[in-house]
């Protein structure tokens, strides 16, 4: 019963904080809203016994990507005053039909799959044992290739920032 | 809130989310808002992922995800490199203004 | 051998075509004389060969190299009694008139341009005649036709003149258009091009008909050619050209291919009698049509020109009773003495420095006296006075004509008349009376080169008529009829002669009576008696404007096809090449054009809506799965 209360209390905070998100005329706004709604979803992931995701959720992307975010934020010096940029773009109608549609059909499929009736609170998690065995054996060229991948991105976030 | 929470609730969830994020990719002009919709689009698959790996009883979502955070990170930093870089040419960050590709 | 007859003349165009404009004057005009030359030494020299050997083994035929293997048609030449004939007049009279022009021309910038041209005829129009293969045949009949329009057109920088050549070729297309169907129609109905295989004496019934259609289109091939009616209107035309091209060509030897033709294909026009008539009704015809217009012309080569486009006639009158080997007397005689009345004309020319209006000259007898006589010496010949060579072979014509067909004689004896008219005509009031033109100036005689060529065309004339000494006069020259036993084993069942009625020898004296009547009464009354003239001409007014304007015919073609292809072709302009072809053309670049823009719009440059086309291809990707799914 606590878990259908807690998934509904986080779900709510989520998506709310998602709507002010994308809403809000002053993006330093939103990425607070942004924090909130990754802190939410940390919730839901230990809600659905998986304790060390909610972990990395808050430690990455709320601790680093969100700072990241900010520090960019003060660096483009916005001189304009913020009301000037309308906050929507032309060709309104057309992406808003589009978008209905979209959003319409994801959650028919959805709904129509017929799922067993197995409720989240019998099965069972993972321990971070269990994660990281699997990590470093079934999936550990991924895991180099990903280091890789993060000083690709260290190397090409330095260059393509520099000042000239 | 009768009925007991099951897969398709999370799976609405991630995406209503992913509806959202959507939302502000094709309506926002200033491009931050933009990057922070792409990430809310990454977490709301992340959601679909996990809750999948929990009533398929097969820990390789959990990996996937972390993969997936990973990579979003890696892309946050180039993306906001190259949006600086940007900023310094232009002097504007509405995506409106940014059509040097217009043909 | 004969390949080298070819060669000559065409290794000069070559030179003087590509590097004479570098040479100087003398050095072309060696080059083109002597190319000539030596073809003609080496035809003399066959000629000798010819004579020694029988009469069955006179000929030669050589075959150069396969040309068309799927057509089975070979590049061959034949060398028989005839052809040798044609390649020492061409030659021969050739090499005069190449002597000729090197005085002619010398002052003329382009002289290595002129004697390229010359050479290059020279070629053509020994391959036409050496050519055992009707396509190689063709081939220098399109050549000596290409020629013609090049040398009459020689001074192109004159709109007339370049728009004479442009005439003759057009003109001359046309007959060589219906020269082509023949070809083809021999093609399909007898499968080869080779005249030596084509020479039969039989034909199937139904294959007459063809046949006959075949003999008639080649015909009209050669009226386009050798300026019969329809096809003459080119030739006074061509005089445009410099006289020793008009000497050359139109006089000696383009304008026979037709004649020669018709000679050489006579086996077919012996079976064909309904294109016989044809021929020789179109020649008698023309004779007399042409004869009446130079009664009144004033310039001296449009004079000849007619004369030429008469004498043709008298040739194909000839061919087409059958008289093969007098229509071929006449052709060698006509070339002698047409070629010396041109190249003396050229003298006149040359020496009152471009004047051609006859009625400017006058008493130029003191003062041209070579020219004069030599002029003199044409003039006999081609009125018909013994002991010239014109003499002979007209009479051997209308003895022929007489006894096929009495009216055919009475026409060719008005037409006789009419010759002696308008050639004393001119002759008198060149050289006689007084003179209309202040000459102050002292006119100087022909130059040696020029002179020498005169001379001898003048003994040409004088003495070539003893190849074809008539039967009736074999006692008083003391000689046999060279020239009919040299054609005999080629024209195998030409028109025998029945004695009957009267003998040749008072059908000779009736004709040379009515000639020095006409000639001593045209002579009398142009010299001094001219009032004669003045009142014939003012009671004939209307029938003198009818002649002297050509009986309108050039005004009539111009109305009738020069105007029509003309409108037609603007036309064809406006709606069929600037309509539709250029609309085309545009409307495709318009298209182009449009769709262009129109896609441009989808490349705005702006993420959000190239993000819109993400999220409806995906849209895309979820209705499928839906539909594979329900």
């Amino acid at each position: 019963m606590w878990h259908d209360i807690i998934f509904w209390i986080l779900a709510v905070l989520c998506v709310s904080c998602a709507l002010c998100v994308v809403w809000q005329r002053n993006p330093v706004v939103s990425a607070v809203f942004l924090v909130g709604s990754f802190l939410a979803l940390a919730g839901l992931y230990l809600n659905l016994s998986a304790p060390f995701l909610a972990a990395i959720q808050v430690i990455i992307y709320a601790g680093a990507i969100m700072v990241l975010f900010v520090f960019v934020m003060m660096l483009l010096d916005l001189h304009h005053p913020l009301d000037l940029y309308f906050r929507f773009t032309k060709l309104k109608f057309p992406k808003l039909i589009v978008l209905l549609l979209f959003s319409w059909f994801l959650c028919t499929l959805i709904l129509a799959t017929a799922f067993p009736l197995a409720a989240p609170q019998t099965s069972q998690g993972f321990t971070i044992s269990q994660i990281a065995t699997l990590l470093f054996s079934k999936y550990a060229f991924p895991f180099e290739l990903t280091s890789l991948l993060l000083l690709i991105a260290m190397v090409g976030g330095v260059v393509l920032a520099k000042k000239k | 809130m009768i009925s007991p929470i099951g897969y398709s609730h999370y799976l609405i969830l991630s995406a209503v989310l992913f509806t959202i994020g959507v939302f502000g990719v094709l309506f926002r002009r200033n491009l931050i808002i933009i990057f922070m919709s792409i990430e809310l689009m990454l977490n709301s698959v992340n959601l679909a992922l996990v809750a999948i790996s929990k009533f398929t009883q097969n820990p390789d979502g959990q990996i996937f995800v972390f993969f997936v955070i990973t990579v979003a990170a890696a892309e946050a930093a180039i993306g906001l490199a190259i949006v600086i870089s940007l900023f310094r040419h232009k002097q504007t960050i509405a995506v409106d203004d940014i059509n040097l590709m217009k043909g | 051998m004969l390949s080298a007859i070819l060669l000559f003349p065409l290794l000069g165009f070559l030179i003087n075509g590509l590097v004479g404009r570098r040479l100087p004057k003398v050095a072309v005009s060696i080059i083109g004389c002597t190319s000539v030359f030596i073809s003609f030494a080496i035809a003399f020299y066959l000629f000798m060969d010819f004579l020694q050997s029988p009469e069955g083994w006179r000929e030669i035929t050589v075959t150069l190299f396969q040309w068309i293997p799927l057509l089975g048609v070979d590049a061959s030449l034949k060398l028989d009694s005839l052809s040798l004939l044609l390649v020492l007049v061409v030659t021969g009279v050739g090499f005069l008139i190449h002597l000729y022009s090197a005085h002619y021309m010398e002052e003329d910038p382009s002289i290595a341009r002129y004697f390229s041209y010359l050479n290059l005829f020279t070629f053509a129009m020994l391959l036409l005649v050496l050519a055992n293969n009707l396509l190689l045949l063709f081939i220098g009949w399109e050549g000596v036709g290409l020629c013609s329009y090049l040398l009459i057109g020689f001074w192109f920088e004159d709109l007339e003149k370049a728009q004479a050549g442009k005439k003759a070729f057009l003109v001359n297309r046309i007959g060589d258009f219906s020269f082509l169907i023949a070809l083809f129609l021999i093609f399909t109905t007898f499968g080869t091009f080779n005249i030596s295989s084509l020479k039969i004496f039989e034909v199937s019934p139904d294959q007459l008909h063809t046949l006959t259609v075949i003999t008639l289109l080649l015909f009209i091939g050669a009226c386009g050619k050798s300026a019969q009616i329809p096809l003459y209107v080119w030739l006074p035309d061509a005089m445009a050209g410099p006289t020793p091209v008009s000497a050359l060509i139109h006089a000696a030897t383009m304008v026979t291919a037709g004649v020669y033709m018709v000679a050489r294909l006579h086996f077919w026009y012996l079976l064909t009698p309904f294109s016989m008539t044809v021929i020789a009704t179109v020649g008698i015809i023309t004779a007399l049509f042409s004869a009446s217009m130079a009664f009144f012309q004033n310039d001296i080569k449009k004079v000849l020109a007619y004369s030429t486009i008469s004498q043709l006639g008298y040739m194909f009158l000839a061919v087409g009773i059958g008289a093969f080997s007098a229509g071929v007397f006449h052709l060698i005689t006509h070339a002698f003495f047409k070629a010396l009345l041109f190249l003396a004309a050229g003298s006149v020319i040359h020496a009152l420095h471009g004047e051609q209006d006859i009625q400017k000259m006058g008493n130029l007898k003191s003062k041209l006296p070579l020219t004069h006589i030599v002029f003199l010496f044409g003039v006999l010949a081609i009125i018909g006075c013994p002991p010239f060579s014109g003499f002979f072979s007209k009479d051997e014509i209308l003895w022929f004509a007489f006894n096929k067909n009495t009216l055919f004689w009475i026409l060719g004896l008005l037409g006789a008349l009419m010759t002696t008219f308008y050639m004393v005509r001119l002759f008198t009031l060149v050289f006689y009376g007084i003179s209309r033109k202040e000459i102050k100036e002292h006119l100087h005689e022909a130059p040696p080169l020029m002179a020498l060529s005169l001379i001898l065309l003048a003994f040409l004339s004088l003495g070539g008529g003893l190849i074809g000494v008539p039967h009736s006069l074999y006692g008083f020259f003391k000689m046999d009829n060279f020239l009919e036993h040299f054609l005999n084993p080629v024209f195998i069942g030409q028109l025998e002669i029945t004695h009957e009625g009267l003998s040749e020898y008072t059908l000779m004296m009736i004709t040379l009576v009515l000639t020095l009547a006409t000639a001593i009464w045209t002579f009398l009354t142009f010299h001094k008696h001219q009032e004669w003239a003045e009142h014939l001409r003012i009671k004939c007014s209307k029938i003198h404007a009818v002649l002297a304007n050509k009986y309108y015919v050039d005004e009539f073609y111009t109305w009738a096809f020069v105007v029509p292809v003309k409108k037609s072709s603007e036309l064809l302009l406006k709606f069929l090449d600037k309509g539709a072809i250029d609309g085309a053309l545009g409307g495709l670049g318009k298209v182009t054009i449009l769709s262009g823009t129109g896609l441009k719009l989808l490349q705005n440059g702006n993420i959000q809506t190239y993000a819109l086309g993400f999220v409806i291809g995906t849209l895309g990707i979820l209705l499928y799965i839906w539909s594979m799914w329900t």
